[in-house]
């Protein structure tokens, strides 16, 4: 018995060394990035510049922590950069037709209207039983539309904006730009929830087993659907730190953007059949990408080799993983055969 | 399984696709007076008919189990590419002919990842989305990507719009039906569609009664890429000008077209009547919104209503009369079953 429960600590260890090894892989991808791009060009490895790294990953890095949410219960949320940008019309559409309007209620409105689109999706998959890429597929198509019917062609300008919402992608606190202690923050929320909640375990035991969770007696549609109102929500938040950072919002903001998210979710680890993957990971895999953009353009590179990146980064990615479970699965079966 | 209830639903979504179909007819009518005009019929048909030509091989795909989210990308690349072989002075039939292959070789790539590293067609594809479409941009290169050619003869510009003679078929036509009739002979008629249809039923059944699923996989991702490039010399010639952003996010009116004509996402199970079908709706739904100066992008908003509707109708129909414990897929994610962690298997 003693012996047993010391190989199955054994097994465990070395499970969770995978998730290690990924995440050391990125670290270390992430240090030869700086390392050669800081020796090409002397501007790359500065303070000022890492906070603008920082900033520009944060929105990118709420919206993986949202993902993550999802694909660890063996769904997808493709609509996420809908949510994102009717929130930020609707928030700058408030402003603009009062300006006096305070920021606090416009954030939680957004907040509310990010929930609700996430809860339509949850609904859509828990309830009308729609799988979730074909859901999401849709509402990216919807909530968008509602977008343009809402902006009409029409654009929201920095002047219809009150001073203290753009405040909130320009204050700093310490030398920190306040939307990446909004994304930390969150990151840190949901990783210490997912890790160390009844909640948080129930999401991973959905995603790596949906049937034995329900015969467990988990309340899965629950879940699920809390999963996406989560995701909804956290676009909304991304909605908010979009419009304060970019001023100037039509109906096309960040159009295309669940690209980039999915990739972010995918480097950093979490397995797309879902059931393992980490927060710390998915934020790791959004920083990576957001350091490789930057080096572009400090570098003066063509952008569009962005896409080409993250594309090829997706698929090195998901090889590697491929590789290591392969050698992992023969250990293991090595160990029980022994 | 019972065979006649299978087939019995499958009529009535056709059914069901056919009265929606008469129903856009009749509200695009109504809409406007120019709906039924041979000249609207042409520009209605011309601008879909590239979705319509990479619809054919996705349906495929999606019975089989995989999908392709790499077409429109494919497409992109596949103009960019047409593009600058002319500007570099090739001769135009080998301009295409490069298009072409280069289209067989990015399905090729899509294919052996998902198949001999064992890698879900999801990730990978979504991968080659980006990587393709990137590609497309860095060729053309330019100031900000946005560089476009648009010197092509006059009479490749006319293939891609004017209606053959006497007629209001495009020209396109002329390539599009026989691909019909191939794709519905492969897919109905043949034993390789028995094939496709087992292996998205159960891969690893298929695998055991002598099915060579990686093969079969790997052909299909080819004939997507090969058809999307085809696609991209079409819609080259129909905007005449090759630029990387050409066909921004096809692929999602493909796969909502695929999906609506009642193809399951999980694989083995859909008509190529279905998918003609909705093509149909959603090329008239699209064209009646368009001629009444509604944008792209509202109609985009009817197609991805359409898209939802015509799943979540039929499952909450179901749930009605039963009213017991719910089935019926998808209660999580896009593979029903638990997806065991099996190792991959080469070449399974």
């Amino acid at each position: 018995m003693a012996s047993r429960s010391a190989a199955k600590l054994r097994t465990d260890r070395l499970v969770g060394l995978v998730g290690r090894v990924r995440e050391l892989g990125l670290l270390v991808a992430l240090g030869i990035i700086v390392v050669v791009v800081g020796v090409q060009e002397p501007r790359f490895a500065t303070p000022n510049n890492a906070r603008q790294i920082l900033l520009a990953v944060s929105i990118l890095a709420v919206l993986a922590v949202g993902q993550t949410l999802v694909v660890l219960t063996r769904n997808v949320d493709l609509s996420i950069a809908s949510i994102v940008g009717l929130v930020a019309y609707t928030a700058g559409y408030l402003f603009q037709q009062d300006i006096d309007t305070p920021v606090p209620v416009v954030v939680l409105v957004a907040c509310l209207l990010g929930l609700g689109l996430g809860a339509i999706n949850g609904l859509l998959v828990t309830v009308g039983r729609v799988p979730a890429i074909v859901a999401t597929l849709g509402t990216l198509y919807v909530f968008r539309g509602v977008d343009y019917w809402v902006a009409g062609g029409k654009q929201i300008v920095t002047r219809d904006l009150p001073r203290a919402y753009r405040d909130i992608a320009l204050t700093r606190v310490v030398g920190v730009p306040v939307p990446v202690i909004v994304a930390g923050l969150i990151a840190i929320v949901v990783a210490y929830a997912l890790r160390y909640t009844r909640t948080g375990r129930q999401l991973y035991a959905i995603g790596s087993n949906p049937d034995a969770a329900r015969l467990a007696g988990l309340r899965s549609d629950l879940l699920v659907f809390g999963a996406f109102a989560a995701s909804g929500l956290l676009a909304g938040v991304a909605g908010i730190l979009w419009g304060a950072r970019f001023g100037a919002v039509d109906a096309r903001a960040a159009y295309g953007y669940e690209l980039q998210v999915v990739a972010a979710v995918v480097v950093g680890g979490v397995n797309i059949f879902g059931g393992s993957g980490t927060v710390f990971g998915a934020v790791l895999g959004a920083i990576v990408l957001g350091t490789i953009a930057n080096s572009l353009t400090i570098l003066r590179l063509n952008p569009f080799w962005l896409q080409a990146i993250s594309g090829a980064g997706i698929l090195v990615a998901v090889t590697i993983d491929s590789l290591i479970t392969r050698r992992l699965q023969r250990a293991l079966v090595a160990r029980r055969n022994r | 399984m019972k065979r006649a209830a299978v087939w019995d639903v499958l009529a009535r979504w056709e059914t069901l696709l056919v009265g929606l179909l008469v129903a856009t007819l009749v509200w695009g009518s109504v809409r406007s007076e120019f709906f039924f005009e041979g000249s609207n019929f042409t520009v209605a048909s011309s601008n879909f008919m590239e979705r319509a030509i990479m619809a054919l091989p996705m349906t495929l795909i999606i019975i089989a189990g995989e999908i392709d989210l790499s077409v429109g990308s494919i497409l992109g690349l596949a103009s960019a590419i047409l593009g600058i072989t002319w500007d570099a002075g090739w001769p135009l039939w080998l301009c295409i002919a490069a298009a072409l292959l280069l289209g067989a070789v990015c399905g090729l790539l899509n294919g052996l990842l998902v198949t001999r590293l064992g890698l879900p067609s999801l990730v990978v594809t979504l991968g080659t989305l980006a990587l393709y479409r990137g590609l497309a941009y860095v060729v053309l290169g330019g100031s900000g990507g946005q560089k476009a050619i648009s010197d092509f003869p006059a009479g490749f510009a006319d293939f891609g719009f004017d209606p053959i003679p006497g007629t209001v078929l495009p020209w396109s036509t002329l390539i599009f039906l026989p691909l019909v009739a191939l794709f519905f002979v492969l897919l109905h008629r043949s034993w390789i569609g028995r094939q496709i249809y087992a292996t998205g039923l159960n891969k690893e059944a298929a695998r055991f009664s002598t099915v060579r699923v990686a093969r079969l996989k790997i052909a299909l991702y080819v004939a997507s890429g090969t058809l999307a490039a085809l696609a991209g010399v079409i819609f080259t010639a129909r905007v005449s000008s090759s630029r990387a952003d050409n066909a921004l996010g096809f692929e999602l009116d493909v796969i909502a077209a695929v999906l609506l004509g009642g193809v399951s996402i999980f694989g083995g199970r859909g008509t190529l009547v279905g998918v003609l079908l909705s093509l149909a709706i959603v090329a008239t739904l699209r064209n009646a919104l368009a001629i009444t100066n509604v944008g792209p992008d509202i109609q985009s908003f009817a197609v991805g209503g359409l898209l939802i509707l015509s799943v979540l109708g039929p499952n909450l129909a179901r749930r009605i009369p039963r009213g017991g414990p719910r089935h019926g897929p998808g209660s999580s994610g896009f593979r029903p079953t638990s997806e065991p962690r099996t190792e991959p298997q080469p070449g399974d």
